[in-house]
């Protein structure tokens, strides 16, 4: 299938969108199922795999809103088929009972959020990262999923391609976080090499149906996320949001049986965390100030960090490729010699809090925020790096 | 070698598929390029803008600041942007669309009737090709080949008329300064 | 109609781990759940390939006790959740239970859209007036004037009619009945279950637990009798309109039987023509 589509796609070196790009990346990975609501700056998502998923024998259906387009998607990922939805801010929101719903069911499903400024309607056409602390925190309950935010078109097919694997790995949500700015530019893609492209399937039921337990870990492999028998199988599998017991079953009212539960959904993704984690560091080696960004804002931000470096200044950049789950351990590890770490975002500072949580009290961490839709421009952070010069 | 161009007007010129072709051609060279847009309210009538960052590096910033090349295609776009042109930088703009065009400053100025020229050629929708034809001629960032390469991806219909705008526009394109 | 035997609807069609139900003593659901497992049985329907759907509420606990797959969604959603079950695999029979607050008011516009779209699924709505599952609210198919526990001085909203508006919108069959009409109701179930495209039956069926203990006809029986004496069937209906008279009754019985193309055949037909 997904060296059809690279073929399909014909050339290699494409000069797209980054909602485009998500939608190729969503392609190669073998996504088959798309359900969406129409919403700037996200539309184009909906409206390349309104052209492709016919074509390749999937399914596109624009819903009445966006709770029953992530419902239809989780749906659809019962049967077995990888499945996507796509949307903004107040889509998003909308969204949240359902992500919760399929952390508690463990069904696979991708979300793309292409930011925009928010509360509310906010400003359709404008670029934000409002959504970094809702992406993890906004449905109830305890729970883990995952989020990623690339930083260009590149990224972002490479990315949808990563978020497929690693909700399909580890049977959660994957958030993939783009911003209007990254949505809408266009950028120099080349498409993976068929050979090399890595595409993972959730791991199927490896005993038989009387056996089987849909939500029994451990058993036949050791790893806590369970094995996936889809609809229609002939396992007969039962799927509920209540608290459940390994047979599916609900059982509300057990304190075991609900902490067991909620404790092996959130460790499933945090045992593995350190392949999870997806960063890049540049000039830490002697940092005194280090600079902490994701998504568009690493763009201005790794130049501002090499302009103060031309000025002398040591300043160090991490960038965060995996936003959720937030690697504490490595990240003090990272920060601990800098006396300041600075945190640009498009927000009025959202990874800040973590970050802030990371480091001691010798360190001080600055938030960098910005607003409105523009993105920082290198000059505004670097006078953030100069300003802390000690 | 990093140099940003800026293509203004009002929606409904093509100042983003411009943008698209520029991008798309200086990747066809085997450049780097970002090609980014104003939205919003703006799009409907009002001023647009696109602006391509082309770089033989990886583009950290995408955002065009001083321009290198600024094409211009409104009145209300030249008061906007001209001056946001780096110095020694190049601003091309249709001189019938913006009457009052003197402009203070060390930059190399170059006209074209893009608009005029187009209807000639049968449709004013091309003006924006025959501008592309001029700041290829004036500038040489990026190679024709690959310029008409763009123009063949990006606009599969009417592609004799885009061609042929293309070329009008090399030739008749005016160095002022 | 073949008459199983229940040890034969338990053995063949239940999860015994999951038994006894959740539901009350006099509870209809449980009725509505017998006629579809028997509709099901005289079809031999295959049940590796059935997913029952439900969102949240008493009448959405129904799949769970049904040995097939089951999910069991959220407050509303479960439209939605059976549309993407079906549009992914157009292999599966796709039934969906649930009550009039998760299909009428929560779900409201899913009910609205999935028939719109015509999607193959049963929807099998168990009407009880109420919000069952969290003790007795006002539903939005409360009738005028009845106690609920948040219209403790009588309901002032006007009731929506579940089938009416599935009719409206056009689903290719719609038919409406009660717990008193058991026949009736598992021939109706029968006949969806063959529909191609969207299929509703409603099922009014007694809550003795809040709707009939809160509206004085807190047993099985008062409520039997009360359903008898409110409903009108669709004949009897259409005779009393030629003669010119009207009634303010509810209509049962077959509503509409129609034949008209699904979301899958017109979406395979045109992606084959893509190609
Ligand atoms: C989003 C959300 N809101 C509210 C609830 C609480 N709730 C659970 S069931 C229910 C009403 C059920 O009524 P109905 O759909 O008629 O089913 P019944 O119990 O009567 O069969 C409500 C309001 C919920 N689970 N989720
Ligand atoms: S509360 Fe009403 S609907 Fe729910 S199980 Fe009891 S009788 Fe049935
Ligand atoms: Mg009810």
């Amino acid at each position: 299938m997904t060296n059809d589509v690279i073929r399909l796609l014909g050339k290699k070196d494409l000069f797209i969108q980054g909602d485009e790009a998500a939608v190729y990346g969503a392609l190669i990975a073998d996504c088959r199922f798309f359900a969406g609501y129409p919403i700037t700056p996200a539309t184009e998502v909906a409206e390349g795999m309104a052209i492709w998923m016919p074509r390749l024998g999937g399914v596109y259906v624009q819903m009445e809103d966006e709770i029953a387009s992530i419902a239809a998607v989780i749906g659809a990922s019962c049967t077995g088929v990888k499945s996507m939805t796509s949307t903004s801010g107040p889509g998003f929101s909308l969204m949240q009972e359902c992500i919760g719903y399929a952390c508690m069911a463990e069904i696979p499903c991708v979300i793309v959020n292409v930011q925009r400024g928010g509360p509310s309607t906010g400003q359709p056409t404008e670029a934000a990262q409002g959504d970094v602390m809702q992406a993890m925190w906004g449905t109830h309950g305890d729970h883990q999923l995952i989020a990623l935010a690339p930083k260009s078109v590149q990224e972002t097919l490479d990315l949808t391609i990563e978020s497929f694997n690693l909700s399909e790995d580890y049977r959660v949500p994957v958030i993939l976080l783009l911003d209007a700015e990254i949505g809408h530019m266009r950028e120099k893609v080349v498409l993976p090499e068929v050979t090399t492209v890595k595409v993972d399937e959730r791991v199927p039921a490896t005993i038989g149906p009387d056996k089987y337990r849909p939500y029994r870990t451990g058993f036949t492999r050791p790893s806590k996320v369970p094995e996936f028998a889809p609809f229609g199988s002939g396992y007969r599998t039962y799927v509920t949001g209540l608290t459940h017991d390994k047979r599916g079953f609900p059982v509300t009212t057990s304190a075991e049986v609900h902490e067991e539960l909620v404790r092996r959904l959130i460790e499933k993704v945090q045992d593995d965390i350190d392949d999870i984690w997806y960063h890049e560091t540049s000039f830490l080696e002697d940092a005194e100030i280090i600079v902490v960004s994701y998504g568009t804002t690493s763009r201005p931000a790794v130049s501002a960090v090499k302009m103060a470096r031309k000025n002398g200044i040591k300043v160090g950049h991490i960038r965060l490729i995996t936003i959720w789950p937030f690697h504490y351990e490595k990240m003090r590890e990272y920060l601990k010699n800098a006396h300041t770490v600075i945190v640009p975002e498009m927000n009025l500072g959202q990874m800040f809090h973590p970050i802030r949580e990371t480091v001691g009290k010798d360190t001080k961490v600055v938030s960098a925020p910005k607003i409105g839709g523009a993105i920082h421009t290198p000059y505004e952070i670097l006078k953030f790096i100069e300003g802390d010069v000690k | 070698m990093k140099a940003g161009i800026r293509i203004s007007g009002f929606g409904g010129q093509g100042i983003i598929l411009s943008g698209v072709i520029v991008g798309k051609a200086a990747v066809f060279d085997g450049l780097n390029a970002v090609q980014t847009q104003s939205y919003g309210p703006e799009a409907r009538g009002g001023s647009t803008r696109s602006e391509v960052v082309v770089s033989d590096e990886e583009i950290d910033y995408p955002k065009v600041e001083s321009a290198s090349v600024s094409l211009i295609m409104s009145q209300e776009a030249f008061y906007k942007y001209a001056s946001r042109t780096k110095r020694e930088g190049l601003i091309i703009y249709d001189p019938e669309l913006i009457p009052d065009n003197k402009i203070e400053g060390n930059f190399k100025l170059a006209e074209i009737n893009a608009t005029r020229i187009a209807s000639e050629l049968g449709t004013k929708i091309v003006a924006n090709i025959v501008m592309l034809g001029a700041f290829n001629e004036v500038c040489s960032l990026i190679s024709k080949d690959s310029m008409i390469e763009s123009i063949k991806d990006s606009i599969p219909k009417m592609l004799d008329l885009n061609l042929n705008a293309f070329e009008t526009g090399m030739k008749k394109v005016n160095i002022i300064k | 109609m073949s008459f199983i035997s229940n040890d034969i609807v338990i053995d063949k069609y239940l999860r015994k781990d999951m038994l006894p139900t959740i539901f009350c003593t006099g509870c209809g659901i449980g009725s509505v759940m017998n006629f579809c497992l028997r509709a099901i049985h005289d079809l031999n329907i295959d049940m590796n390939k059935t997913v029952f759907v439900s969102g949240i509420g008493c009448s959405s606990r129904v799949p769970g006790y049904i040995y097939s797959d089951g999910l069991h969604s959220l407050h509303g959603r479960a439209i939605a959740y059976a549309t993407g079950v079906k549009l992914a695999n157009p292999e599966l029979k796709v039934i969906v239970f649930t009550g009039d607050g998760d299909c009428g008011a929560i779900g409201g516009n899913h009910f609205l859209h999935a028939i719109r779209r015509n999607v193959d699924i049963t929807v099998i709505s168990i009407n009880n007036f109420i919000y069952g599952m969290t003790g007795g609210q006002v539903a939005p198919t409360t009738p005028l004037r009845s106690k609920t526990t948040t219209t403790p001085y009588g309901n002032i909203e006007y009731p929506i009619d579940l089938s009416m508006m599935a009719k409206v919108i056009g689903a290719p069959y719609v038919a409406r009945w009660t717990t008193a009409h058991p026949i009736q109701c598992m021939n109706s179930i029968k006949k969806a279950l063959q529909k191609t495209g969207f299929s509703f039956v409603e099922v009014l069926a007694p809550c003795p637990t809040s709707y009939g203990r809160l509206n004085k006809m807190g047993n099985t029986l008062d409520m039997t009798k009360h359903f008898k004496e409110s409903t009108i069937n669709i004949k009897t209906y259409e005779k009393m309109l030629a003669e010119g008279k009207d009634t303010d009754k509810m209509i049962i019985g077959e509503l509409v039987d129609i034949e008209k193309e699904d979301f899958n055949t017109k979406y395979k037909k045109f992606c084959g023509e893509l190609k």
